[in-house]
């Protein structure tokens, strides 16, 4: 029985990773850069659901660490030449940093529920205007990368064209699932879920309930960290307005809304959906020149989701395949 | 007769105005089962709170074995030795019935297969075998207790606090249930402090009874001795009992 369950999403995940891999052979350079930001959208989510979804910690403060990981790699990058993948680490490190710091202060003075989701909010809002006048990374001025034309892409730069950078998230995410489903199998998953139900019966099975919520939080701040990092490089510019903004923390969360919190891949349906949606709703949008429109009625269509499926769209579409 | 497991000294807790447990001493000795009854309100649950360790007391002492365990934190207590249900249950409503006692079989090991495994025998021990793949918010009541019992035994506890798991169940239930911990203290010299209204079950389980009335201690000996006390007929078990 359950091996055939397990063959039967196999084959469905498969099936799937193989048209996002061979997609690009077919598309307009257009659709690609809209299938980045699905991706990205999938991979931010992914990372958010573990703090969120597994452990149970709303933080709506999470642009902090992918602003953290984006202006840590590109400017160790512009100003020393540290190559991305090591700008990448240490981006993640100091967000990881940035995240426990920010959870310890908070969990250890008992400030939990919509207080802890509000204090993201805070050190956000922080970040921003300190970077805003943090000349050495071009303070509200941005920071740039050197943008060079290369004949073919260069992947230990990570310097080169769309598809590369496609081909990179399509990869985090593939990673970010690996890794969520793993974690959820071992002690750690089974300790966050207790947390996420009951932090008073949980303790009192022995579980660190303070240790727990730092071990996710960390996590998942380094985890946002590394999408910054790669999308900083593919955007080739910085400005604190656009990084550290709470519209931003938003975005992040609402794929895994819309897919399902603490599902597996409720981050990445609902990224699919939600880059679906808006691009649909942009084409409408263009054809009947309304401005505004389009906000209208893709704050409708989730409005609709989330009354028709509060528990998001993968639980659902996963009782319609079967899987 | 054995050591003494766990014993509470002159406990005290109070709430702004009200004294929820005064100066309360009893010892519970290694492989006993102790009842701790009272009419509502009489401070029952809030002992067992202090005991793990979810309030300080004000004053008193709680000690474990040798250890002195005054205060300390919740999942401290557990790996103390500590396993309690809850009164109120508090499943983990998302997680099936072998999710949650495996949550607490990791208490003993990291391996999930260990974990399985362990939790599996747990259930099988109070008759929960059958709704392993259940999600817990979809039991009875009474599974639910059973439940509570299941995920703290699969801490592997010394000594496990019981608040009113008999509560709800059947008379038949509640003679399995009476079979199930004697048979658990038999064999794995488990020790047990329970709290239960239901006096076919503490009468027939408990070595030794306390009775507890405005928080303190008015009575304590074995059940027959108790069950003629004139106080606590006055106050608790009423005269028909």
């Amino acid at each position: 029985m359950t091996g055939e369950l397990d063959r039967r999403r196999l084959v469905a995940l498969v099936a799937f990773v193989f048209v996002l891999a061979v997609l690009p052979f077919f598309l307009a350079d257009y659709f690609l850069s809209v299938l980045i930001v699905f991706l990205v959208a999938a991979y931010l989510g992914q990372s958010w659901n573990i703090m969120m979804g597994f452990a149970g910690q709303l933080s709506i403060g999470h642009a902090l660490y992918y602003g953290l990981g984006a202006y840590v790699a590109a400017a160790l990058y512009v100003h020393w030449g540290v190559l991305p993948w090591f700008g990448m680490i240490a981006g993640a490190v100091v967000a990881g940093a940035a995240g426990a710091g920010i959870a310890a202060l908070s969990f250890r003075f008992g400030v939990t529920g919509v207080y802890f989701a509000l204090l993201t909010i805070a050190f956000n809002e922080f970040t921003h205007i300190l970077f805003n006048h943090f000349s050495w990374v071009g303070g509200s001025a941005g920071l740039f990368l050197p943008v060079v034309n290369l004949a073919h892409n260069d992947f230990v730069h990570l310097r080169g064209s769309p598809a590369m950078f496609y081909y990179l998230l399509l990869a985090m995410v593939l990673g970010a699932l690996g890794l969520s489903r793993f974690l959820l199998r071992r002690r750690i998953g089974y300790y966050w879920l207790a947390i996420r139900e009951d932090p008073e019966a949980a303790a009192s099975l022995g579980i660190d309930v303070f240790r727990g919520k730092l071990a996710a939080m960390t996590l998942s701040a380094s985890l946002t960290a590394i999408a910054g990092s790669v999308m900083a490089f593919y955007d080739n510019n910085l400005y604190p307005d656009t990084i550290f903004t709470t519209a931003r923390s938003v975005e992040i969360i609402t794929a895994p809304i819309i897919g399902g919190i603490g599902t597996l891949m409720g981050p990445i349906v609902g990224a699919l959906v939600l880059t679906v949606l808006g691009e649909a709703m942009t084409t409408v949008n263009a054809s009947l020149g309304i401005a505004g429109l389009k906000q209208f009625f893709y704050s409708g269509a989730l409005v609709l989701i989330v009354l028709v499926q509060p528990s998001g769209l993968w639980p659902w579409l996963k009782r319609q395949l079967r899987l | 007769m054995s050591a003494n497991l766990l014993t509470l000294d002159g406990v005290t807790k109070r709430f702004r105005g009200l004294t929820a447990v005064d100066n309360v001493s009893f010892a519970v000795p290694q492989g006993g089962i102790l009842g701790l009854i009272g009419p509502n309100g009489a401070g029952k649950t809030t002992l067992f709170n202090l005991i793990a360790g979810v309030f300080r007391p004000d004053s008193g002492s709680i000690t474990l074995g040798e250890r002195d365990i005054t205060g300390m934190s919740p999942h401290h207590a557990c790996n103390v030795g500590i396993g309690r249900t809850f009164q109120l249950v508090r499943p983990f409503g998302a997680l099936s019935v072998l999710q949650n006692v495996m949550v607490g079989a990791f208490h003993r090991g990291a391996d999930p297969a260990t974990a399985e495994r362990y939790a599996h025998t747990i259930l099988e021990r109070l008759a929960l075998a059958d709704k392993a793949a259940q999600p817990a918010a979809s039991l009875t009541l009474p599974e639910r207790k059973r439940l509570e019992v299941a995920r703290a035994l699969a801490t592997g506890p010394r000594l496990l606090l019981l608040d009113e798991v008999m509560a709800g169940l059947r008379p038949t239930e509640i003679d399995t249930m009476v079979r199930t911990f004697e048979a658990l203290v038999h064999e794995t010299g488990l020790t047990i402090l329970l709290t239960e209204h239901v006096m076919r079950a503490v009468m027939a389980l408990s070595h030794q009874i306390v009775v507890l009335h405005h928080g303190q201690k008015i009575c304590e000996g074995p059940p027959e001795t108790v069950a003629r006390d004139a106080k606590v007929i006055e106050c608790y078990l009423g005269s028909g009992a």
